[in-house]
């Protein structure tokens, strides 16, 4: 049977799924002006926060409505319960991709350092892995889910390279610290933004499957 | 970072769990049928009802949850030609068991119906109906049982000045924990309740509710209800009964996040139908 509510449960996704559009965009974007050293579009990222920041709280309205005008149940709470989750996380990411921004336009102040070494395929990972965690949330897939979460370890180790390289040049020659350090800023913020998408997949296992596996909370309460 | 531990799945249930994981089982049901004439209504149910706690039963209409909360004290005996197999023990002793003192049944198992019923009579005499029944005539005992019960009812003061006045004045909601009261006078040990509130305003409502959370203490309670909000506020455990079956039963928490059947879920959600 179609419900009314399933009209409000459509709009919801929908909602969520143009916000993880444009955060997925803000990601994109700061690695390509990252790249490209592109002050220009570095400053349309930040600018375009202000559209994500909106769509988080649109999202946040809509949602406290449906549960008290129809205080749902079973997969349309956990549904309900993942929106409140996913939300925030996505427009953290989207913070992360205009700290990565903030920090290209600082470093296009200066000549380039050598080499980004890791961070450009740290950042493409993470940006790999949120597109993926969206993916596995729109299409309730949980394996897909899972196999990102197992990634998370994988960039955890690209950003412990990165800062380790980094820290090279700057030992090398003082004049390199201060772009170091943006760019070791830059990598943790990546790695930052891949657990994020760990999170948001964890929502996606917990919503298909009832299941709450963050902080192994899986193995004492999910027999 | 954070760390995760994948979990594998649960491993496939019988089609639900349905006995208690802990706790006395207070009422027990075994492989129980009902027949109307040729007409079967309930069919195998099999569950373990627990001790001083809220137990729901829900479904759509015709599901036998009704008849079934009915047999707990035999009150489908007065149907002609109504039928029971299997068993329902209660502290272990099977309640259709032959010789079974029927009357002695329905004072541990006192029943609250969906519409008030109180007596044409006054609200103490209401109340004192069925210890007078019983055979207690001392004016002083009855009084205290009276207040006792009333006060149990969450309605002793609303009406403590006007004991004598006539049930029927009372409001709907005031009826209601008064035919409450007048099942608590005869120190029961199990309370059904087929939607007590069903008639009630929202205030009215919350208060029999809280008065449900209160009596769990000291009874076991089984409520039907067509309110799914209201069994997921008041119930410990919830049953799902659809066509006179069991088909899921389990901690009230889990029919309402994450029920294992989909039948359930479909139900709960409101996509039945």
């Amino acid at each position: 049977m179609q419900r009314h509510f399933d009209k409000d449960i459509e709009e919801l996704k929908d909602l969520l799924l143009r916000m993880g559009a444009m955060v997925e965009d803000s990601i994109m974007q700061s690695i390509r002006s990252l790249l490209e050293r592109d002050t220009a579009l570095a400053q349309e990222v930040i600018s375009n926060d202000d559209r994500i920041d909106q769509m988080e709280l649109e999202i946040d309205r809509r949602t406290l409505e449906l549960i008290a005008k129809m205080q749902p149940t079973a997969v349309d709470l956990r549904f309900v319960a993942t929106v409140m989750k996913v939300t925030p996380e996505l427009e953290r990411i989207a913070d992360l991709a205009q700290d990565v921004c903030e920090r290209v336009i600082e470093l296009n102040r200066e000549p380039p350092l050598k080499a980004m070494v890791a961070i450009p395929r740290l950042a493409q990972d993470a940006q790999g892995m949120v597109r993926a965690a969206l993916d596995a949330l729109v299409r309730r897939d949980v394996s897909l889910a899972r196999s990102v979460i197992t990634q998370d370890d994988s960039v955890d180790q690209q950003t412990e390279q990165s800062f380790r390289e980094l820290l090279t040049y700057m030992l090398e020659d003082p004049r390199n610290i201060s772009r170091a350090i943006r760019l070791t800023f830059i990598g943790k913020y990546f790695e930052r933004m891949a657990d994020g998408a760990t999170n948001i997949c964890e929502m996606v296992v917990y919503l298909v499957e009832g299941k709450m596996i963050k902080h192994a909370y899986g193995t004492a309460h999910n027999r | 970072m954070t760390i995760t531990i994948a979990m594998p799945s649960a491993p496939p249930g019988t089609a639900a769990v349905r006995e208690i994981e802990s706790g006395a089982a207070k009422i027990s049901v075994r492989d129980f049928d009902f027949f109307y004439g040729s007409a079967q209504v309930l069919h195998g149910i099999t569950l373990d009802i627990p001790d001083q706690q809220v137990t729901a039963l829900i479904g759509p209409s015709g599901c036998g949850k009704t008849t079934f909360i009915r047999s707990i004290n035999r009150m489908n005996d007065i149907i002609p030609e109504a039928r029971a197999k299997g068993t329902i023990t209660i502290d272990g002793r099977d309640i259709y068991a032959p010789g079974t003192d029927v009357v002695a049944l329905r004072r541990r198992v006192g029943m609250v119906f969906q519409k008030s019923n109180p007596f044409p009579k006054s609200i103490f005499d209401n109340v004192a109906y069925g210890l007078r029944i019983g055979g207690l005539t001392d004016k002083r005992s009855l009084r205290e049982h009276v207040e006792k019960s009333l006060i149990r009812a969450a309605l002793w003061d609303e009406v403590k000045d006007r004991l004598d006045d006539s049930a029927l004045a009372l409001s709907g909601g005031q009826q209601q924990r008064l035919c409450i009261a007048r099942a608590l006078a005869v120190d029961p040990e199990i309370l059904l309740m087929d939607e007590p509130a069903s008639a009630l305003d929202p205030t009215a409502t919350t208060k029999i509710e809280e008065l449900i959370w209160e009596l769990k203490a000291n009874y076991t309670i089984v409520i039907v209800t067509h309110n799914m909000q209201q069994a997921a506020r008041v119930s410990d455990r919830t049953a799902f009964f659809m066509l006179g079956r069991v088909v899921e039963y389990s901690d009230t928490k889990t029919i309402f996040m994450n029920p294992k059947e989909k039948m359930t879920e479909d139900y709960v959600t409101g996509r039945f139908g």
